[in-house]
């Protein structure tokens, strides 16, 4: 029987609604990038207004580069992919519509609430649950899609990049559900199920894996397929890439907790974090090379083609932040580079170079096939390409010089045995870098703007295919392969094995790095000092939240003897058992607050939030004049005791229904003191409960000692 | 009932990291076995087939 061939359409309209999102929120979110990288050296600039301020801007600028502008690039990348090795058309076009409006209708969603200060409080992991509930919906949708489209599949064998795709849906579902598991209060409100060290511990693998499978696997199926169809020969070596796949999804999962060393985080569970991430180096610069070797040969071509610079850059990135990410896991290293501008700066090599660059390359190969046409203009391509490499040297060289001087400064111990600079004076010390770096993305964002130029032009000089004519035979009528199969040909067929496989791999690294810590009481000792946080407190702490002081402060002192003469006796496990979320933080612009606690009087809390220049001259952090204005949510204060109490927090039966009292008594004490210094403050404000909040920090294990001393 | 005291129950904790360090070993030797196995042609094909 003669096979006979099917003639069908390819479907580009989904892949141009992407392609066109991505631009739109790629400008966007390197809009926002730029804007707080100049709050940081001229704090003016955050406009005295909440929703310009920078602990909630920041969280929007990562969530939309994460899943705005990289997502949308995933979806339309994959989907464009999936259509050509798999010779059909995607499974259902109603599907792919629902997905990409579903998807807007998150990224606006979010931009909203995070600017409003509606925030779980955990970094890349911002968004409130009815988001998250969404974001899984549209998540299974594009799942469903992307099965429904293997299956009904005119290629026996599935290319590598769709098991990258594969292993991406599978793992980022995993670690997107256990990470955002929380108790709702409100609608705009919810409690993280975990607490302290083990919130901690989700958090990162949570964080890291989102690096890793939405940042990097994803992308790394996009290069396995544009790095070939532009340099127009097959990959380097598919050996490696089936290699490169295994070891990465293995390996990759077991290396979040590099977050946390020097944290109160158990010990074992550091060092599992840093042998994964030594390992990550073999797999990632196996894909790297892999990519880079493709171009073997046609390195004359890279010399003009801006598609092929930009990959080739890409590429150098990805090896780059896959060489420094191990290093930045050595405890020695991470003893300097942690909490500083070093983890920025490497974080924006792989977003602006290694997914970036990736991103435009993309969108110079697929816009003028998609509409039949050519390039607008190579030469600007070209320009962009070179603009935008100076943009990223511009941003992360300044912040690696700002990381070591800062770092330095801060274990610098005059011969006396002092600190030898306060830490404002290392916060102006690198002010200057800060500028620079702002110029370096803001150059990167121009190329992004002349991009967009260039492909709106493009995109008129052409006219849209939106299906596209493509021939193939079906499965059933083609030949069978003779012989012997082998076991793994047998998963490479099987999509749904596949999926299978992959989920053991990640999750075996998942279970075995958190189930311990959930399990095992000792891992976090409890100190029998350390109560829960009184009603006002509580509310205090929320604001904080809201306000995401976590992106400039840190609450975790590291046993380090300048840590611990700077801020005070270094972070116990068991001092966080009742932080829903653990606000640890992952960078010190401002200083660490876990022990600021009766460090000062409450006038100068008051005073600082106020205008934080009047207390620290020079100060960069934004004044936050709205929480003297603002009362307190006390029509929340039952719901939030009651959530706090399904969550195992101690307070006595029926608490919920008379904490206010308490909440309102503990207020006038502290205005009380605030009028003793000549500051007249209502005790229903906001500042009230944040004063009561940073006070109550880190002193619960000081009392613990007080009572010793007394008992001795 | 607070989520832990669930994960507490579950016995043995220490075989886990065993267990995954060999599964680990194991299905990478696996794979490199099986790629360096398979004849140079097949995988040239499957390599071509964005280009195809």
């Amino acid at each position: 029987m003669t096979p006979t061939v099917e003639k069908f359409f390819y479907d580009n309209s989904i892949v141009k609604k992407f392609g066109i999102a991505v631009i739109i929120w790629g400008i966007v979110g390197m809009l926002v990038g730029v804007l707080i990288a100049f709050q940081l050296a001229f704090p003016a600039l955050n406009l005295g207004l909440p929703y310009t301020t920078f602990g909630r801007l920041r969280p929007l600028h990562t969530n939309a580069v994460i899943f705005a502008f990289v997502g949308n690039a995933i979806f339309g990348g994959a989907y464009y992919i999936l259509q050509r090795v798999l010779k059909t058309r995607l499974f259902s076009d109603k599907l792919s519509n629902i997905h990409f409006w579903g998807w807007q209708l998150i990224i606006v969603l979010g931009a909203i609430t995070l600017l409003a200060g509606y925030t779980q409080g955990k970094e890349y992991a911002e968004l409130e649950w009815p988001i998250d509930l969404l974001v899984v919906v549209v998540w299974v949708i594009f799942g469903i899609n992307m099965f429904g489209t293997i299956l009904k599949r005119r290629e026996r064998h599935l290319y590598v990049a769709i098991w990258f795709f594969i292993g991406t849906w599978v793992t980022v579902a995993m670690l997107y559900i256990v990470n955002a598991l929380s108790i709702p209060v409100s609608l705009t409100k919810s409690y993280s199920i975990y607490a302290g060290v083990q919130d901690a511990l989700v958090q990162w693998w949570y964080g890291h894996n989102a690096v890793a499978f939405f940042l990097t696997t994803p992308f790394l199926g996009l290069m396995y397929y544009f790095v070939p169809k532009a340099a127009n020969r097959p990959i380097y070596s598919y050996r490696w890439s089936i290699i490169h796949f295994w070891a990465l999804i293995f390996i990759y999962i077991w290396a979040g907790p590099h977050h946390l060393l020097y944290t109160a985080l158990p010990e074992w569970a550091q060092a599992l974090g840093t042998v994964f991430s030594v390992m990550l180096i073999l797999p990632s610069w196996g894909g790297m090379l892999n990519g880079l070797y493709t171009l073997r040969g046609a390195w004359d071509k890279v010399r003009e083609d801006p598609i092929l610079k930009m990959f080739v850059v890409a590429l150098t990135c990805y090896g780059m932040s896959t060489f420094e990410g191990p290093m930045l896991s050595l405890k020695n290293v991470n003893a300097i580079s942690h909490y500083t501008d070093w983890t920025i700066a490497h974080v924006h090599i792989g977003a602006l170079g290694w997914n970036g660059f990736l991103v435009f390359g993309m969108l110079y190969y697929l816009i003028p096939r998609l509409w039949g046409t050519q390039l607008h203009s190579r030469k600007l391509a070209n320009q962009h390409f070179l603009l935008g490499t100076i943009g990223i040297l511009l941003y992360a060289i300044p912040l690696y010089w700002a990381a070591f001087a800062q770092s330095i400064m801060w274990k610098k111990f005059t011969d006396a045995g002092q600190l030898q600079f306060q830490f404002l004076e290392t916060v102006t010390h690198v002010v200057p870098g800060y500028i620079i770096r702002g110029i370096g993305g803001a150059l990167y964002l121009i190329g992004a703007l002349m991009a967009a130029y260039n492909l709106y032009k493009t995109m008129r000089s052409g006219s849209f295919i939106s299906n596209e004519a493509a021939e193939g035979i079906p499965l059933a009528q083609q030949s069978q392969p003779v012989g012997k199969l082998f076991w793994h040909t047998w998963i490479e067929r099987r999509p749904v094995q596949l999926l299978v496989f992959s989920l053991i791999a990640v999750a075996i690294g998942g279970a075995v790095e958190m189930i311990p810590t959930f399990m095992v009481k000792n891992n976090v000792p409890t100190i029998a000092a350390v109560k829960p946080y009184t009603p006002l407190e509580l509310q205090g702490r929320d604001i904080y939240v809201k306000e995401g002081c976590y992106t400039c402060h840190s609450q975790m002192i590291r046993p380090f003897r300048d840590e611990e003469a700077r801020y005070g006796e270094y972070s116990k496990a068991g001092e966080f058992v009742y932080d829903y979320p653990f606000q640890w933080g992952s960078k010190r612009t401002g200083p660490d607050l876990h022990r600021v606690g009766n460090k000062y009087p409450n006038s100068w809390h008051y005073n600082h939030m106020r205008d934080p220049t009047e207390t620290s001259n020079g100060s960069i952090m934004p004044p936050y004049p709205w929480l003297l204005e603002n009362d307190i949510d006390t029509a929340s204060t039952a719901a939030k005791i009651k959530a706090m109490q399904k969550l195992g927090v101690p307070y006595p039966e029926g608490y919920a229904a008379i904490a206010n009292d308490d909440l309102r008594k503990q207020a006038q004490i502290i205005t009380e003191d605030l009028k003793a210094s000549k500051i007249k403050a209502d005790s229903n404000k906001e500042i009230i409960a944040m004063i009561a909040y940073l006070q109550r920090l880190g002193t619960d294990i000081k009392k613990s000692e007080e009572k010793n001393t007394v008992l001795k | 009932m607070k989520f832990s005291t669930y994960l507490r129950e579950i016995a043995k904790v220490e075989i886990f990291p065993v267990i995954s360090l060999i599964l680990f070993i194991s299905i990478f030797v696996l794979v490199v076995v099986y790629v360096f196995g398979k004849d140079k042609t097949t995988m040239d094909q499957r390599a071509r087939l964005p280009l195809e």
